[in-house]
């Protein structure tokens, strides 16, 4: 039996730990919402997003992770639908190769990625930005859906096949709608990732016209320095999307992350 | 699949072309600088004129450079705190919960994995408001009557590198702690009871149920946060800049640095390459061990 004291013992262990872990946390919303070189309150909030431009930065990310999120999850289920229920040409090597992209750090592939294209004058654009994530996104993507392709019953799609359906139709009219749950991981998953990505866009857009909302906050950082209410408003406003999206999905963030690390 | 629905299924090509669209950006965009990178290291080019071929010249200097070995040393250093202590505190914090039935668990889980869903760049303002001479550290200080000991931590020759450290620690704990609860919850309750009627205490009960059934998710545990630490680039940039002097700084932020600011280009791929192998070793053996116990 767990005695009363052990009981006891636990919940204050809860609460320290539980302290420990929102304490910076708690320390940003308090500030960005005092009057340290600010206005104070939600007040603060409209001045930050204007003297930090968080409108333009803001704008960029939902545009990055719109695009990365939408190639990279259709290309992800087609190759994963591919590597799951058909035979490719080379799969396991090319799979292996897929899978390799999940421990290749970021830094290895910017620095050749910048110098490349710069002689194309791609640095500095959209692209150079958005298309390193995809591709990055592609190792877990196509991981993560030929799991689910794979423990898909081959029974419904055998059916469907007799009675004369394509792959495409099968594909996006029986195993997308039923594999919703982990197409949804796939999706935040990448939403997330893209939007805190640092070191691609610090990269990639180096001469400051092109900011996503991390790379805006850090520039505020290094130039404004009256007070730091309005830098923590900032913080705030670049983490709450994806805090957001983890309040209302967090099943999704710690299955994906948690089972995305399993591999065979 | 067996051979007979393999007559009925789609052809070879058919596949090959559902593959084909990721294939090709995956190729360009990621399999494709990776090699350009171990091209690249082999050169001596600053990124402007032309490049010298010098063989394996950039990785005698990752062995032999003064900087990039203080760089790989800290490296090990952020292992401790990245992996070490959340590995240590998760498995005490979850065996402890995990014994005792207590409520709120759900809403614990939602707090302590926060970390992992804040940008870097967020966690790294953070923590340099609370490591500030006049932030929440110093004052918790100055309360207990340790004024003395305040400072501005992250400007420590001494201390601006566990200071980073423990920002790891607080990232990291939380994924650990929910990976080993959901690994020890999964233990049959009746293992517990039929060890409690024998008299194990707490303490055995740990080392002979708990500690044996989530070896798994240690592997896993240890997996991510030791690539965590070595892939950690955002929050040295944002938090130190790699000071005071070199004193924080780690290889990630090296090849940033000799790239970007030093125009040594050959050398930083040379360094990011080394860390590619590094990670990618570590993934095979973790993955080996995790796969011989289990």
């Amino acid at each position: 039996m767990i005695s009363r004291v052990e009981r006891g013992a636990n919940y204050v262990l809860l609460l320290v730990f539980a302290t420990f872990a929102l304490w910076p946390v708690g320390t940003i919303v308090v500030a960005a919402l005092g009057s340290d070189g600010a206005p104070g309150g939600l007040a603060n909030f409209a001045a930050a997003w204007e003297t930090g431009r968080f409108g333009s930065s803001m704008l960029t990310s939902v545009a990055v992770s719109a695009f990365v999120v939408v190639v990279a999850g259709v290309f992800s289920l087609m190759a994963g639908y591919a590597f799951g229920t058909m035979t490719v040409p080379g799969g396991t090597v090319l799979f292996a190769l897929f899978l390799l992209g999940l421990t290749v750090p970021t830094e290895v592939i910017v620095v050749p990625l910048y110098f490349d294209l710069r002689t194309f004058g791609l640095t500095n654009t959209f692209w150079a930005i958005a298309l390193p994530q995809v591709a990055q996104s592609l190792a877990f993507g196509t991981f993560w859906m030929r799991a689910y392709f794979r423990s898909s019953p081959t029974s419904i799609v055998e059916a469907a096949r007799l009675d004369g359906a394509g792959t495409w139709r099968i594909l996006w009219r029986i195993l997308v709608p039923a594999g919703r749950p982990a197409i949804v991981t796939m999706i935040v998953l990448t939403f997330m990732w893209t939007w805190n990505e640092f070191l691609i866009p610090l990269v990639m857009a180096s001469n400051g016209q092109l900011r996503t909302a991390p790379l805006g906050l850090a520039f505020f950082q290094g130039q404004y320095s009256s007070g730091f209410a309005l830098l923590a408003a900032g913080a705030v406003i670049v983490a709450l999307p994806v805090v957001v999206v983890y309040l209302f999905l967090q099943r999704h963030f710690l299955r994906g992350m948690l089972d995305g690390a399993v591999r065979e | 699949m067996g051979s007979g629905s393999r007559s009925l299924g789609p052809s070879r090509w058919t596949a090959l072309a559902y593959v084909l669209p990721a294939l090709v950006v995956y190729a360009a965009f990621l399999l494709y600088p990776l090699g350009r990178s171990v091209h690249l290291s082999l050169f001596d080019w600053d990124g402007l004129s032309l490049a010298t071929f010098v063989g394996l010249a950039n990785y005698v200097e990752v062995v032999t450079d003064e900087g990039l070995r203080a760089a790989f040393g800290h490296a090990l250093v952020l292992i401790v705190f990245f992996a070490g202590l959340p590995t240590v505190i998760g498995l005490a914090v979850a065996a402890v919960l995990n014994r005792a039935k207590v409520r709120g668990l759900p809403f614990f889980r939602t707090v302590v994995f926060l970390p992992q869903v804040l940008a870097m760049v967020v966690v790294g303002v953070a923590w340099r408001r609370i490591y500030a001479p006049d932030g929440s550290v110093n004052a918790v200080l100055s309360a207990v009557g340790l004024g003395d000991l305040g400072r501005a931590w992250l400007g420590d020759t001494v201390l601006a590198l566990p200071a980073v450290g423990v920002i790891g620690t607080w990232v990291q704990t939380g994924l650990v702690t929910v990976l080993l609860l959901a690994g020890m919850s999964r233990v049959p309750g009746d293992l517990y009871e039929a060890a409690r009627l024998d008299g194990a205490g707490a303490v055995r009960e740990f080392f002979s149920i708990t500690l044996p059934a989530v070896r798994g998710e240690l592997a896993v545990a240890l997996t991510l946060t030791v690539i965590a630490a070595l892939k950690t680039f955002d929050l040295v940039y944002i938090t130190t800049g790699g000071g005071p002097g070199n004193r924080t700084s780690v290889p990630a932020f090296e090849v940033y640095n000799r790239a970007f600011r030093l125009g040594e280009v050959g050398s930083a791929a040379a360094v990011g390459v080394t860390l590619t192998i590094v990670i990618f070793v570590i993934n095979l053996a973790v993955a080996r061990v995790g796969r011989q116990r289990t």
